[in-house]
Order: structure tokens, then sequence, then C-alpha cells
């Protein structure tokens, strides 16, 4: 990109009818499209309200935390011996992730739709767990879907939910991890639509999901340039954040989308090598198809079928991507790469060794792509990297590869 | 005219109820498949519907879930649906087939090379249950491009207004879900389908077709009072995977399957 592109090209997206580009969209069973309606007539109507507004940013000061700080890792950077590392601190909020930022403005909708019950699927937890909060809070009934392998690989994350009061339901169909969770969420949510509030927890879904999950994740960006200005004097050369679902990325992303300068990498999991084909990257190595209400790009076969993903980290074991991630990759604006398991394994004890953060396994493929990154630029230029995660819930699946038992 | 348009137009002038039923294309395998097929026509079945198996159907209750999953494991495909459609139709002309699916199997085929071959195969229509009216454009162009139904679902939850847009783009029948749930659920409430049947009926001339939780003669006899036809699916699938479990032969099980369909249809005569 060499003009100065149009701010408004990103504001244009979705569409009225959801779209980004030929993405997005609202594919779903005939039962939802009216509370998807309801929904979306609901969130246009308040998302310009100042008392909503007011709302939502009291929560995230008060209750979350917010503003996270920008963090400069400077031994990591004199280590790495290139650009310096900023790290966005979304590992300091409540409950240990950015996932929080999206569930409190969630619940606050479902508060307006007079909902009672909250539903949630979860990967590495970490989305089931902020959704148990923000309920536990509004004293509303909570029930997070979660693949049964991932129950295994984050029982932590599964007990912190049950104290939280949230009934945890092992998903056992399919490949038993979150795109599994989420269709049986969507199930949930077919049965119980008049009463409960399906709080998606990824910039996927049908829309308005990824666009009201977008908007709520955006504080991430909008503070990072406000800090980055102000620590630098000017913009950040790049920008880093893994991507599953992609949530955190677009958080980060959206606000310097027409800032034509800072360049932007989304970071898939690469499992054992996308060449292995055993991987969660499905903007490097799949191709456009329609799952869970929108269309994007996917792992699948060559009949259509969904294929299973692997990836060291529960939260980036999804076999889709966020609509608009799909449109971005298209159009050129963001560069989509993948880091391994064991790039991002190095990149966790790196970074806990060095700066004393432990990220989560997620956050930790931004950690090692960034690395790499930085080491072939200069001192002079700079790199925000999103830590979207603590890696807390992580200790066991590490201590497990290393072969340390408890 | 399709083979859908003739046979629910037949049963409307001698004032009888259309029995639909639905199994998984595959499950428990191809040959059993076309069998079953066949036995379901004979013990009066007058519109069949065979699921494109995937790896994520969303809409689908347990018993259904699973169908897919053992179809799946036998290797197949949309592709081989259609080849399991063009066998059945080497001995079957007459009876109306449509395929009810999920869109990424067919979306990843092309809507264009889809209608083609399904056509070919002897195909009537296609239901997918992810591509609701606002989504649909693309695929119904092409089926309509060769003289194809699409099938659409209205639900409890649909509007009056959305009802009239859906009738605008439905042709063969239109699919009635009968409750908020997914298939096989067992909340069935007859009131509530009569009033939905009603408002459907208001807005268009097609058959309506209920399915969503009818497993017995009863209960397709009490819906068939507001309704064209019922649609039988989780129950049907029920009794096959509960006889062959219990390590009855593959002709116990297609008898159990033909005995449930032969209630089903003296409940709706």
């Amino acid at each position: 990109m060499t003009a100065k592109t149009d701010k408004r090209l990103f504001d244009q997206v979705p569409d009225a009818q959801g779209r980004f580009g030929e993405y997005g969209g609202k594919f779903v069973a005939e039962t939802l499209m009216s509370a998807l309606k309801e929904l979306e007539e609901l969130y246009y109507r308040l998302k310009d309200d100042p008392e909503f507004q007011r709302e939502l940013d009291e929560d995230l000061s008060d209750y979350v935390g917010r503003p996270s700080p920008l963090y400069e890792a400077r031994r990591l950077s004199d280590e790495v011996g290139g650009a310096r590392i900023y790290l966005k601190r979304e590992d300091l909020n409540h409950t240990g992730a950015h996932k929080v930022n999206n569930t409190v403005g969630q619940a606050l909708l479902a508060k307006h739709m007079g909902k009672k019950r909250v539903i949630a699927e979860t990967g590495a937890g970490q989305h089931g767990v902020a959704t148990a909060t923000i309920a536990a809070r509004l004293g509303l009934e909570c029930e997070v879907f979660m693949g049964e392998e991932d129950v295994r690989r984050q029982a932590l994350n599964v007990y912190r939910m049950k104290l939280l009061g949230a009934t945890v339901v092992p998903v056992t169909s399919g490949s038993r991890t979150l795109k599994d969770a989420m269709n049986e969420a969507m199930r949930d949510w077919v049965t119980h639509v008049d009463d409960t509030f399906y709080i998606i927890g990824t910039v996927a879904g049908p829309h308005p999901y990824p666009l009201l999950v977008r908007d709520f994740q955006c504080v991430i960006g909008r503070e990072a340039r406000a800090q980055c200005l102000q620590k630098t004097g000017r913009l950040p050369d790049a920008l880093v954040a893994c991507v599953g679902g992609g949530s955190n990325a677009i958080g980060l992303f959206h606000p310097f989308l027409a800032d034509d300068s800072v360049a932007m990498y989304g970071v898939e999991a690469g499992g054992h090598g996308v060449a292995t084909g055993e991987h969660a990257a499905p903007l490097n190595a799949g191709s456009p198809g329609v799952l869970h209400g929108n269309r994007t790009y996917l792992m699948q076969d060559e009949a259509g079928q969904i294929r299973e993903t692997h990836s060291i980290s529960a939260g980036l074991d999804y076999p889709g991507v966020g609509p608009e991630h799909a449109w971005l990759k298209d159009i050129g604006r963001v560069n989509y790469v993948a880091a391994n398991d064991d790039e991002a394994l190095a990149a966790f004890h790196r970074l806990t060794r060095v700066e004393g953060i432990m990220p989560a396994l997620e956050s930790s493929h931004a950690v090692a792509y960034a690395c790499e990154l930085a080491a072939g630029m200069t001192p002079e230029e700079t790199i925000i990297v999103n830590l979207s995660g603590r890696g807390d819930k992580d200790i066991h699946t590490v201590a497990e590869l290393d072969g340390i038992e408890f | 005219m399709s083979r859908i348009d003739d046979r629910l137009g037949q049963l409307a002038e001698q004032g009888r109820k259309a029995l639909i039923t639905y199994v998984v294309a595959g499950d428990p395998g191809v040959d059993e498949t076309v069998d079953l097929l066949h036995a379901l026509v004979a013990a009066g079945v007058d519109v069949l519907e065979l699921g494109v198996p995937f790896s994520d159907p969303m809409a689908e209750g347990p018993v259904i879930q699973l169908g897919h999953e053992r179809a799946l494991a036998n290797g197949i495909t949309l592709s081989r649906v259609l080849d399991i459609v063009a066998t059945f139709r080497r001995e079957d002309q007459d009876t109306p087939l449509l395929l009810m699916g999920y869109a990424n199997p067919v979306a990843y085929m092309g809507y264009a090379e889809f209608a083609d071959a399904a056509s070919r195969a002897g195909v009537d229509a296609l239901l997918t249950v992810d591509i609701p009216p606002e989504e649909a454009q693309p695929v119904t162009q092409q089926l309509q491009r060769v003289g194809m139904n699409t099938i659409f679902l209205v639900a409890p939850t649909t509007p009056d207004e959305r009802i009239a847009a859906i009738a605008e783009q439905a042709s063969g029948f239109i699919y009635c879900v009968s409750l908020k749930g997914v298939t096989g659920a067992g909340h069935l409430d007859i009131q509530s389908v009569k009033t939905l049947v009603g408002r459907i009926k208001q807005a268009s001339a097609l058959p309506v077709a209920v399915g969503f939780g009818i497993r017995d003669g009863a209960s397709a006899r009490a819906i068939a009072t507001a309704a064209d036809g019922v649609v039988v699916g989780s129950a049907l699938i029920d009794v096959v995977t509960r006889t062959l479990a219990e390590g009855g032969s593959w002709p116990q099980a297609r008898s159990a399957a033909v005995q449930l369909i032969e209630e089903i249809r003296s409940g709706l005569d």
C-alpha cells in the first residue's frame, strides 16, 4: 500500500448484510434469524448511545482494570538485537486475557435485552472464564460449552469456571475441540433462543457478531496507538498478534488500518508445520467456505468437510477465522504468517526468563514471530506485540511437554 | 413441474397427507441406504429426504449427528451422495427425492456444478439448513436453471414479514420447523404448530410439511390435521440404529424401519 488509504474503506465494512467483501454474512438456521436481527438492531441503536458507552467505559476501567500498559520489553529487544519490542499487556486484565473486553460488552447487551441466561463456547477456557466472571457479577445463569479434549488440556480453567458458578458442558461430538463446542452452543441457542444470550468469544459467527466483537476489542488498538505516540512520539512500524478466530488481532489492528506506514502481521498456529497439514492456519493454507454462520477461510478437505486442526494452544485450535481477517488478507492490508508449536513454546520460555512475563501459549505465537521480525529491523523501529493473555493456564501443558509431573 | 410438485399435487387432490422421511446418505452403508430408500417407498413414503453428511451438523440432535459421523467414517462425500441417488433412480424414477444438508459441501463443489450433477443424478430439490433466504440467491438461481426446487425452513421464531419473503423464494413445499430446537427434540406443542402453519398458509399457496419431533403415528396424525405433510427423521434413524446396536441384522433393521413407517402411514391416512 503506497498511497494514503481512505480510512472510510475500513469503516464501510461490514455492510448492511454483514459482509466484509465476499466474506461474513449470516449463514444460520432460520430459527436464529430473528434473534440475530434483534441483536443487530439493538447494537446499532446502542453503539453510539452515550449512556451505553459510559456504562461500558466504567466497566472497562473499574472492573477490567483498563487501560492496560504498553510495556517496552528492553531485555528481550536487546537480546533480539533489532527493532524495539513493546508488549500490549492484555494479560494484566481481570481474568488474564483480552477476552473480557468483549464479554463485558456483550453482557451489557444481554442486560439491555433482559436475558437471564448466557452461554459461551470456549477453547483454552479464557473466554469461558471471562463469560462466567461477568455472569457471576450480573447474576446471570451461565453455561459454557467446551470440547472434551480441551476440558482435559485446560483443567485449571474448567475449575475456575465452576468456582464462578458456571456449568461447564463437555462436548463429545466431532473432534471434541473449539469448533464442536461452537456447534453445541449453537444447538443450545436454537433451543433456548427466547431467554438466552449467546456470548461469542471471537470475531467469527454470523453478523452482527464479527462487528460487535471487533468494536468491543478495538479498545486495545485505540489505547496502544495513544500510548505509542506518547512514549515514542510516533506510530509503531509493525503490529504483531496471534490469530485463532482473530479477536485480539482485530482489536489491535483495526484502529491502525488506515495508517499505511504501520505493517501488520497476524500469526496463525503452524502446529507441527504448515507443510505437514497438522496446523490451525486457514489463512495460510485454507480456502474460502461457510462455517458457523459466516463465509471465511477454512481448513477443509476436497469434499468440503471441515478438517481437524492441531495446535499446542487450545485457543488457536480452530479451523476457521473471522471474516474481516479473510478480507484483510485478500486486499493485502495484513500479512498472515505462522509460528509452529516448538517456536511458540520456545518464545513462552524466552519471555518468561528474559522479562519475567509468562505469556499464554496463544500469545507466545505472536512473541515468536515478533522476535524473528525484529531481528531484521533497526533499533530506530518499533513493534507492538499484543500479549493477549497470561500463561498460568498453560503451566500444565508446558510441564507435560517438559516431562514434569506434579 | 418437478416430481415434488406432481406428487404433492396428486396427494392434495386425493385429500391425503404427505409422508416425508429423512435418512443420512451412507449410514450405515451405501448399499443399505439404497435398499432402505426402496423399502421406505414400498411402505408408503411419498417424498424421500436424503441427508448429506457434514462434519459440523449444527442443527441436528444427537441421533442424526451420529448418523453424519458414521456416514463420514464410511467416506461419504457429496459426490458419493449423488451416486447413491443415481443408483436409486435406476429402479425408481417416480418418487420425489430431495437433499438436505449444510452450505459448505455444496458451496465447495460450486452451486452451478452441483445443480448440473444433482439434476443428472435425479435429485429434485435442495434444502440447506444454514442458507437463509438472505444468502440463498446464488444457489436458488442455479437450482432454477436445472428445474430443481429450493426448500426453505420456517421456524416458530419467524415473523410474518419474513414468512412472506421466504415464500417468494421457496418452491416445492415449505418446511415448517415445529419447535425451537434441534432435530429429534422432544417438546412438540401441537397447538403452536397449528398456529404457525396457519401463518404460513396466509403467505403462501405452497404445501406445508412439518418436521422436528414427530416420532409415531399419533404425533404424525395430530400434526397432519394442520399441515399437508410430516417429516420423520430422528425416530426412523433411531429405530434402525438401535436394532443394529442390539445385534440385529440389516434385514431386521430394515423391517423395524418399515414397521415404524407403516404405523405412521396408517396414523396419517
